[in-house]
């Protein structure tokens, strides 16, 4: 029986792995935790007002407790690193953060790699969401909670659309994102021709352009929490995202529930997507093109996938974020740049799938 | 073990399944035969509890399926889908690992118990070297063993396998049918589906002939392969062959054999 068996498995022709990494997943994480950590300290020494190293070290060292130091730095120095830069850094890392961990986990529960924030309809709910609450004069707390329930909404609409359409699952899936976004976006037009041009018409443009501008560390003690309560929970439903991609009836089989896990992932996934948008405006692409990149770095496993994308989006964000504030003179905003980066790529993914 | 009673199901008012009663023993080999639309994978979907709203009952080890949860019902019993088509290129051990989803808690990841037993697996079904290759990049008869691998991480006493061998080349299907008869003789259950009546012979303590949602005989292999029995089951004359001292039967179809 093993002559019979070892003779078999050899004649099989082995196709080549074209995913041999070098590195582990939990290698590739760390590197990407350090790395992050190196641009977030670099990123306060970029900006129009120069803040030398030994100044900023000083600044950042004196809030730590049990730390002496005598100011040797200007008071608008330390203004600049406290109330502007890093508001902006910490910001760029959590919207990056939260968009393409919500990416990597929307790609897991719909076992669709197409899948991401905006193709489903998320941002474009979000966004009309927010549009309609500037309309409305509502306040930033109310922005947020319309921005979310808006794109709670749209995700719905769409998985529940899908259901009905014949044909080709991933198909169904991402032309129900596409309808779903476009009523959202004629929704958000008509709110733009009828809002005051004078002030809230500027103010809705601004959100829907995706930019980090004027980010305040009032914002960003308001954002955090909802993105905490979408991480947590997709972090340790991580593993779990791997059996639901085998397909429904399979992972029913080894005693998880699809429809469930599921369920509980997009409603985490919306959570951190909704939350991004309502403080930073759509920044599109994030969501799609980093988990991929992240797959060929760590592979398919989401017990490696989630945190690499969580990690790898902060990092992309934070240096497309440095980029868009010091490389013109003028500030370019950050959603046109990712744009610009994540169309090329997606185009190089359709013709590599298309290959195999 | 597998106990069916008076299992009836129907697709809207067609119906599709009619009284099914059998019964599997521990460490038997059973092979479900029949037609395309027979009923076969309805069957099994009723078993597994995919599908809900049938009358009787089916037990697994006694207990009810219909009441089980997921994860309950995993411990029981592990399915092996005639092709397992992961949405993404998971590696080998990813795929294995994926059998300890139901002794684990619904946000706990694996441990370091689990990735042994998955070592176990993959060398007691003699893959150890596949295990970091990915699942794509193998061929069909190494994934089967790859899913029969992740049902022994299951650990669960019965096997349902549909179709297991119904995309594999003739060298392909005689392993994985090996490995799984192999397992029966260590006391796993096995119920499987299958096209090939001649590999039911071959492998099975039993076969269940199923026509038109009802049980047209059961029995010893060597009562269900006779032309009488094949015939009706799927609509042709066959003519049957003993060989090797009756240890192979084999079916030809008599439209192109006999003489005008």
């Amino acid at each position: 029986m093993d002559e019979f068996k070892k003779k078999i498995l050899s004649r099989s022709p082995s196709l080549p792995d074209r995913e041999s990494r070098k590195l582990s997943g939990p290698a590739v994480n760390l590197l990407l935790g350090a790395g992050l950590i190196v641009c977030v300290l670099l990123s306060f020494l970029l900006g129009r007002y120069p803040v030398p190293l030994r100044e900023l070290l000083g600044i950042l060292l004196e809030k730590l407790p049990g730390v002496a130091v005598t100011p040797f730095w200007t008071e608008t120095q330390a203004i600049a690193v406290w109330n502007i830069r890093m508001p902006r850094v910490l910001l760029a890392v959590l919207v990056g953060a939260a968009l393409s961990t919500a990416g990597a986990a929307y790609q897991g529960a719909f076992q669709n790699p197409m899948a991401a924030p905006d193709i489903l309809g998320a941002s474009a709910g979000a966004g009309f969401g927010a549009a309609l609450a500037i309309y409305l004069d509502m306040s930033s707390a109310g922005i947020t909670l319309f921005a979310f329930l808006m794109s709670l909404l749209t995700v719905a609409l769409v998985f529940f659309v899908s259901r009905f359409t014949k044909g080709e699952k991933v198909i169904a899936l991402i032309l129900a994102g596409i309808i779903i976004s476009s009523l959202f976006q004629a929704g958000t037009s008509f709110i733009k021709l009828v809002a005051d041009p004078g002030n809230k018409l500027p103010a809705i443009t601004y959100w829907l352009m995706g930019s980090l501008v004027g980010a305040t560390r009032g914002e960003l003690r308001y954002v955090v929490w909802p993105m905490l309560l979408g991480a947590i929970p997709l972090w340790l439903l991580r593993w779990r995202l791997n059996v639901i991609t085998m397909g429904d009836d399979d992972a029913r089989s080894l005693g998880v529930n699809p429809q469930r896990v599921r369920m509980a992932v997009i409603v985490c996934a919306t959570l951190l997507t909704a939350a991004s948008v309502s403080v930073s405006g759509m920044i599109g692409w994030v969501g799609l093109v980093i988990p991929h990149m992240m797959r060929r770095l760590v592979g398919s496993d989401h017990l490696h996938l989630i945190p690499a994308s969580t990690l790898g989006g902060g990092l992309f964000l934070l240096v497309v974020d440095n980029i868009s504030r010091n490389l013109a003179g003028a500030e370019i905003p950050i959603g046109i740049l990712t744009a610009f980066l994540g169309a090329p790529f997606f185009l190089l993914l359709i013709t590599r799938r298309s290959e195999s | 073990m597998i106990d069916v009673r008076d299992l009836s199901f129907s697709y809207g008012s067609r119906p599709v399944l009619r009284d099914i009663r059998f019964h599997v023993e521990e460490g038997e080999f059973v092979s479900l035969l029949g037609a395309n639309g027979a009923g076969k994978s309805t069957l099994f979907r009723c078993i597994l509890g995919l599908l809900r709203g049938y009358a009787g009952t089916a037990l697994l080890h006694g207990e009810d399926t219909a009441k089980l949860s997921p994860r309950q019902m995993a411990r029981l019993a592990a399915y092996i889908p005639q092709t397992a088509s992961p949405a993404y290129n998971y590696s080998v051990e990813d795929i294995v690992l994926m059998g300890a989803a139901a002794r684990l808690g619904p946000l706990r990841s694996p441990g370091a118990r689990d990735r042994e037993r998955v070592e176990w697996a993959l060398e007691k079904i003699g893959i150890e070297h596949l295990r970091r290759r990915c699942f794509h990049h193998i061929s069909g008869g190494e994934r089967q063993l790859v899913i029969l691998a992740r049902a022994l991480v299951q650990d669960a006493k019965i096997l349902l396998l549909d179709e297991p061998t119904a995309s594999l080349d003739y060298g392909n299907q005689i392993l994985v049918l090996s490995q799984v008869r192999q397992l029966s003789r260590e006391g796993y259950t096995i119920l499987q589906t299958t096209h090939s009546p001649e590999h039911a012979y071959l492998f099975s303590d039993r076969i269940l002939a199923l026509q038109d949602g009802r049980i047209l005989r059961q029995g010893p292999p060597a009562e269900i392969l006779t032309p009488e029995v094949m015939g009706a089951l799927y609509g042709i004359d066959v003519e049957i062959s003993s060989l090797f001292a009756d240890r192979v039967r084999v079916c030809t179809p008599g439209v192109l054999v006999k003489e005008p």
